[in-house]
């Protein structure tokens, strides 16, 4: 079995429009019409977005959890804004019908495999956002998809129900116990592997969440394509200011910059204890 | 319209600063159909003899107005810059200015010797803020310039890059131009430190002012000299004062990490201003 590998696709820079905002558990889900975005969307693609107030310079990117038909618009685009910290804050009290600049989409998204194996989706929080339109891609391949989706609690865990519509198997899994099963990925992920067979496994979440998958999928002989989440100040290649510690082709370390080299890199190549 | 820098001749007066335009090409998608083109040049960001892989994040810090950055100067080392970054920005039609550092005097000059006997290049520009002992000491700056003019074995145009820091900075410049540099880029970083303490620079709007100040200063006391402006210039208002200062060109750096239009719709309003 081969997996493609990323394609780059060419990124626009628009003033995009917010066209909604709505409150769903801890997170808010932003529908913002950025035309050029859509078209060029793959899963896995993340979008840049420059705050409204110029004296906060670094970029803030958002996975793109969606691309949707909206009437008039063509497709929109949407996010999953955390409504902490400087730039979430700022997203998340935006009230529909501001203007938003966008960059997008950028960074390598997920490789598809060329056949219709088994494949195994795991996020956490609102970093499992890219795994939604993974999931329909996958599944378009005639790929059987099978998820697991963590958060903290209730509120942090994203649409399970969509999930179980679009795939063959959901495992819920919350630290607290508030829905589906109490613990952590690093928990689940041995079972999850041998239950769904999977020869693909792709993964979103915290660093120590996708190390546990990495090196999960690899103890399984399952490659492994982690969607790894670091600062991108620039989110564009410009400012080498998203280091990722990798293992070339070669052997060799490297560094890697997460915004133009990944985001999605695979799971074997990164250097998870040297990434802070 | 165009302008003269140090021999050469530029489309326009904007430059894009070492470190903040990547390789180049990931700049191509944001300067429209003309691509690098568009630009008065290119100074690529600092290559040094051996590749280095850069250092520990966080790297860029987002601070009020401003960004501060110790990337510990990423990059892929003469040889494979030579190999595998210079051919293809040779071929982009902008004037390609190739910012070097090292640790010694000794690194510098050998790094000249090779860009030296290297098609495609238009300028060096000397990151003496790299220079292991003595950065910052205006004689350590003019010993740098004196070695890359001595070992350039072909009138290859020399730029420096000097810190706008006021207390030195005509001093500093007099050096550098008495040591043989053909033009003074005065614009790097402001010394800073990231939150965690390590040394860092600080650039954006927050030390327009201050790059400002240093421009005129410098430009008042060399009437003859070429100078560069840079520093937090993210409109074309923001140029408009640096070359009304004096400056024959300018640098636009962290405002791309900001929004990486601004390269193509500073150079659009500049060439307009010219004409």
């Amino acid at each position: 079995m081969t997996v493609a590998t990323g394609e780059r696709a060419g990124a626009v820079h628009v003033s995009g429009e917010l066209l909604d905002t709505k409150r769903i558990g801890a997170f808010r889900h932003l529908t913002v019409v950025a035309p050029g975005v859509p078209e060029r969307f793959r899963p896995g693609n993340f979008v840049a977005i420059s705050l409204g107030d110029s004296s906060f310079l670094a970029r803030r990117s958002y996975w793109v959890h969606r691309v949707r038909p909206v009437g008039g618009y063509g497709a929109a685009i949407q996010l999953v804004v955390d409504p902490n910290g400087v730039g979430g804050a700022w997203l998340a009290g935006l009230p529909a019908g501001s203007r938003i600049k966008v960059t997008g989409p950028l960074g390598r998204p997920f490789a598809l495999p060329k056949e219709p194996v088994s494949c195994l989706l795991v996020g956490e929080g609102y970093s499992a956002a890219p795994l939604f339109p993974l999931a329909e891609r996958l599944r378009e391949r005639g790929c059987a998809v099978t998820m697991v989706v963590a958060g903290a609690d209730e509120a942090h865990l994203l649409s399970s129900l969509e999930a179980r519509r679009s795939v063959r198997a959901v495992t819920v899994v919350t630290a607290d116990g508030s829905v589906g099963q109490k613990g952590r990925v690093a928990g689940v992920i041995e079972e999850a592997l041998a239950r769904s067979q999977a020869e693909v496994v792709y993964a979103a979440g915290p660093h120590d969440t996708l190390h546990a998958v990495a090196a999960a999928a690899e103890a399984h002989g399952a490659w492994s394509q982690t969607a790894v989440e670091v600062p991108q100040p620039c989110a564009t290649g410009l400012c080498h200011g998203c280091p990722v510690p990798v293992v070339g082709e070669d052997g060799v370390a490297r560094v890697a910059r997460a915004c133009s080299d990944g985001p999605v890199l695979r799971g074997d190549r990164v250097r998870w204890g040297d990434l802070g | 319209m165009t302008v003269e820098l140090a021999g050469l001749t530029l489309a326009n007066p904007l430059l894009v600063a070492s470190g903040c335009g990547g390789t180049g090409r990931e700049l191509v998608p944001c300067l429209g159909e003309q691509g690098l083109a568009a630009l008065g040049g290119f100074v690529t960001r600092s290559i040094t003899l051996d590749a280095r892989a850069g250092g520990p994040a966080p790297r860029v810090v987002e601070t009020p107005s401003g960004l501060l950055h110790a990337t510990g100067l990423p990059n892929p080392g003469i040889d494979l810059f030579l190999a595998t970054e210079l051919p293809w920005l040779a071929r982009q039609d902008t004037r390609v200015v190739v910012s070097v550092a090292g640790r010694t005097i000794g690194e510098y000059a050998e790094l000249a010797r090779r860009l030296g006997r290297s098609p495609g290049l238009a300028a060096i520009e000397v990151n003496v803020d790299a220079l292991e002992t003595g950065s910052g000491e205006p004689f350590q700056a003019a010993s740098v310039v004196a070695a890359v003019k001595r070992d350039l074995p072909r009138g290859l145009p020399v730029l420096v890059k000097i810190r706008p820091d006021l207390v030195r900075v005509v001093e500093t410049v007099r050096v550098v131009l008495e040591a043989g540099a053909d033009a003074v880029v005065v614009g790097t970083a402001q010394p800073a430190a990231l939150p965690d303490g390590r040394p860092a620079g600080l650039s954006g709007p927050a030390v327009r002012p201050l790059a400002l100040r240093c421009v005129t200063e410098v430009c008042a006391a060399f009437p003859a000299a070429q100078v560069v402006g840079g520093g937090g210039i993210a409109t074309a208002a923001d140029a408009r004062s640096f070359l009304a200062a004096g400056a024959v060109a300018v640098q636009v750096g962290a405002a791309l990490l900001h929004d990486p239009t601004t390269a193509a719709r500073l150079a659009a309003d500049l060439t307009q201003e010219l004409v």
